[in-house]
């Protein structure tokens, strides 16, 4: 606080002031058009920030590096014992000491389950959850961001997380299979030999793949999230969610109500690495999960546009 | 001097419906905030019962009221965090929470203490909040964010992560962030708390300058000498209602004088006194004999003329005004308890 706070003011108010003056009238008289482009020129700002506050963040960095840690262990524990007994370990495990691209498939098999819902649980759940407890949703809020665009930022930037994080998962494995192993042209499940560019060109579709599986499971965490103002409940009820969700599909009592789980195609990405890649459980799960992203997504809606910020 | 009326909390549901049309079609009125029969209840409790605010544009509005009368929940309410069970508020003109988008922006607010993202620098929490307000121009945030940080004497320590300020580090970088752009409203929620002497003394000079340029300024305090030394005009939250409201001089006005009249000569003191209709106080025998001093038409001079004329030695006279602190308490109660 300044000595000279009129003058600062002034400053201020000259920065400010054109703006404050634009809005008053912007309802009313400005055209549509340039309201709609402030709108969406204000909801990317929004969302770049919301970007910007996820990857500056400690926590979000180290999530991926346990991710990272996966990929490394295999490729790493593989180099040093050997091959395993053929038929023994996850999918895909027996062709990393041919072929080192493996490894980053390999890895993907066996985060998908647990480690990534796990960490995904993690930024879902904190999404509004977070701000709450941080005191910082209420700021938020009468800046003003707008409660509906406000979950769409937040549901984007947790798509984007997911995304680093399948990416992290095949990146750091082609990366480490191809330091540690030998690596030549991918051998697909149908025993047709791809090139090594259209076998990386794969993997990266198989990437696309995972990100999709997990925006249902992120739709729910958005929803827990604008629940309650402790992120950590949201965040285990997520990834309890998902688990639970592994087991249901595991009894065949339910074979019911399989199509409907979240987790029903999340190993279905072995279907891209056939010769032609076979297209139908990508679309089958990018139906359910765009389901679950409609149904979450407007109980979320629905709940954060009636709660009271007392937080 | 309004009192939450039991008519503005009848009308429930359809309050917010009936009332906004009434008001609407009555002349623009110079209010910044408005509120009618506003009444907030949780569960079983009422936490703001019927609150009847007028705030001037303009003024710089002391809202007092003890811990726990409502007054952080009436903030919210006004700024559309949480939804009123039944009346209305408004807020530069329009209903609120219904023109949030166009009315926050003109609004910079401090509520419930100042909160941050930890682990962020204090720039980049304040750009955060700047990015969340899609009317903030996106040119100009590096150089608000330095003049409001500038303003509150942070500058130094804008590029520090945020949980490694103090609290009332944390105190100014929340009036920074409500400082970001011009505004026409400001609410702040207990500005002082946490800061230093010389703090409290900025954050009062900086009062003082948003009102002379014309910002209306919403304080809420329980810190009364702060709110004296401020303030236009005061509201008094008690139990969740709005006890009094109005100017300073005539919250003032409204407390009463007393006559204290120091001497040996307390049994002719008092004969004197009464003789002026003043309504003396028992007998206590001690050397000083106190007096209501309610009208206004009587003359100190005039007392202590016809004391000394009547043979009164006077030691002392004192005109005593009801201060801050005694209106306050008398509206409000004495005691530690918080009310329910």
């Amino acid at each position: 606080m300044s000595s000279d706070v009129t003058s600062a003011g002034r400053v201020d108010g000259e920065a400010g002031a054109p703006a404050g003056r634009v809005d008053g009238e912007a309802g009313v008289s400005r055209p549509a058009s340039t309201a709609r482009a402030r709108v969406i020129g204000g909801t990317l700002s929004l969302f770049a920030s919301e970007l910007l506050t996820l990857f500056r963040r400690r926590r979000t960095w180290a999530l991926l590096g346990a991710l990272a840690l996966i990929p490394i262990l295999i490729a790493v524990a593989i180099r040093i014992a050997g091959d395993a007994p053929s038929g023994r370990g996850p999918a895909f495990l027996g062709q990393i000491t041919e072929n080192g691209l493996f490894v980053g498939i390999t890895a993907m098999v066996v985060a998908t389950p647990l480690f990534l819902p796990l960490t995904i649980g993690v930024v879902a759940g904190d999404t509004i959850a977070g701000e709450a407890s941080h005191g910082t949703l209420r700021y938020l809020l009468i800046a003003p961001a707008g409660r509906i665009r406000l979950l769409a930022v937040k549901y984007a930037a947790t798509a984007v997380f997911c995304a680093a994080a399948t990416l992290t998962v095949v990146v750091v494995g082609t990366l480490i299979g191809w330091a540690l192993f030998p690596v030549g042209p991918v051998t697909l499940l149908s025993g047709a030999t791809v090139s090594v560019g259209e076998g990386l060109v794969r993997f990266l579709a198989i990437a696309a793949y995972v990100t999709v599986s997990m925006l249902g499971m992120s739709a729910i965490g958005l929803f827990l999230s604008t629940l309650t103002t402790v992120p950590v409940g949201a965040m285990a009820a997520t990834a309890i969610l998902a688990v639970v969700a592994q087991i249901m599909g595991a009894l065949p009592q339910l074979e019911w109500l399989h199509p409907w789980l979240f987790t029903e195609y999340w190993l279905g990405f072995a279907d891209l690495l056939r010769q032609p890649p076979v297209w139908d459980s990508f679309a089958d799960n990018a139906l359910l999960q765009a389901g679950y992203l409609v149904v979450f997504g407007a109980l979320a809606v629905s709940r954060m546009v009636t709660k009271d910020v007392l937080s | 001097m309004t009192d939450g009326s039991p008519a503005g909390t009848g009308m429930a549901g359809d309050a917010a419906v009936g009332d906004a049309t009434t008001i609407s079609t009555a002349p623009a009125t110079d209010l910044a905030i408005e509120t009618y029969g506003l009444t907030k209840r949780f569960r079983s409790q009422v936490a703001v019962d019927g609150v009847d605010l007028a705030v001037p544009r303009g003024a710089v509005f002391g809202f007092l009221g003890p811990n726990g009368s409502g007054k952080t929940t009436t903030i919210r309410l006004l700024l559309g965090l949480v939804a009123a069970s039944a009346g209305g508020a408004r807020v530069l003109g329009a209903d609120m929470p219904r023109h949030v988008d166009s009315v926050l922006p003109r609004v910079g607010a401090l509520v419930e203490g100042p909160a941050f993202s930890p682990y962020l620098s204090g720039v980049a929490n304040l750009r955060r909040f700047d990015a969340a307000d899609r009317h903030a121009p996106h040119r100009t945030r590096s150089a608000r964010v330095d003049e409001a940080l500038d303003r509150v004497g942070l500058s130094h320590a804008g590029r520090k992560k945020v949980h490694a300020y103090s609290l009332g580090m944390k105190q100014r970088l929340g009036i920074a962030n409500a400082l970001l752009m011009r505004r026409e409203l400001l609410v702040l929620d207990e500005p002082t708390n946490g800061l230093d002497p010389q703090g409290t003394r900025e954050v009062r000079a900086l009062i003082r300058s948003l009102a002379d340029d014309g910002t209306t300024v919403f304080v809420s305090s329980h810190l009364l000498a702060e709110v004296e030394q401020v303030c236009s005009h005061v509201g008094v939250m008690s139990a969740g209602r709005l006890v009094a409201q109005g100017t300073l001089e005539e919250f003032r006005a409204a407390g009463e004088a007393r006559v204290l009249v120091q001497t040996p000569d307390a049994a002719a003191a008092r004969h004197v006194l009464a003789r002026f209709g003043l309504d003396v106080d028992g007998d206590g025998g001690g050397a000083v004999v106190a007096a209501h001093f309610a009208s206004t038409d009587v003359a100190p001079e005039a007392i202590v003329a016809a004391l000394v004329a009547d043979g009164v030695r006077v030691r002392g006279f004192e005109v005593e005004r009801a201060s801050l602190e005694q209106r306050f308490v008398e509206l409000t109660g004495e005691g530690f308890d918080v009310v329910q």
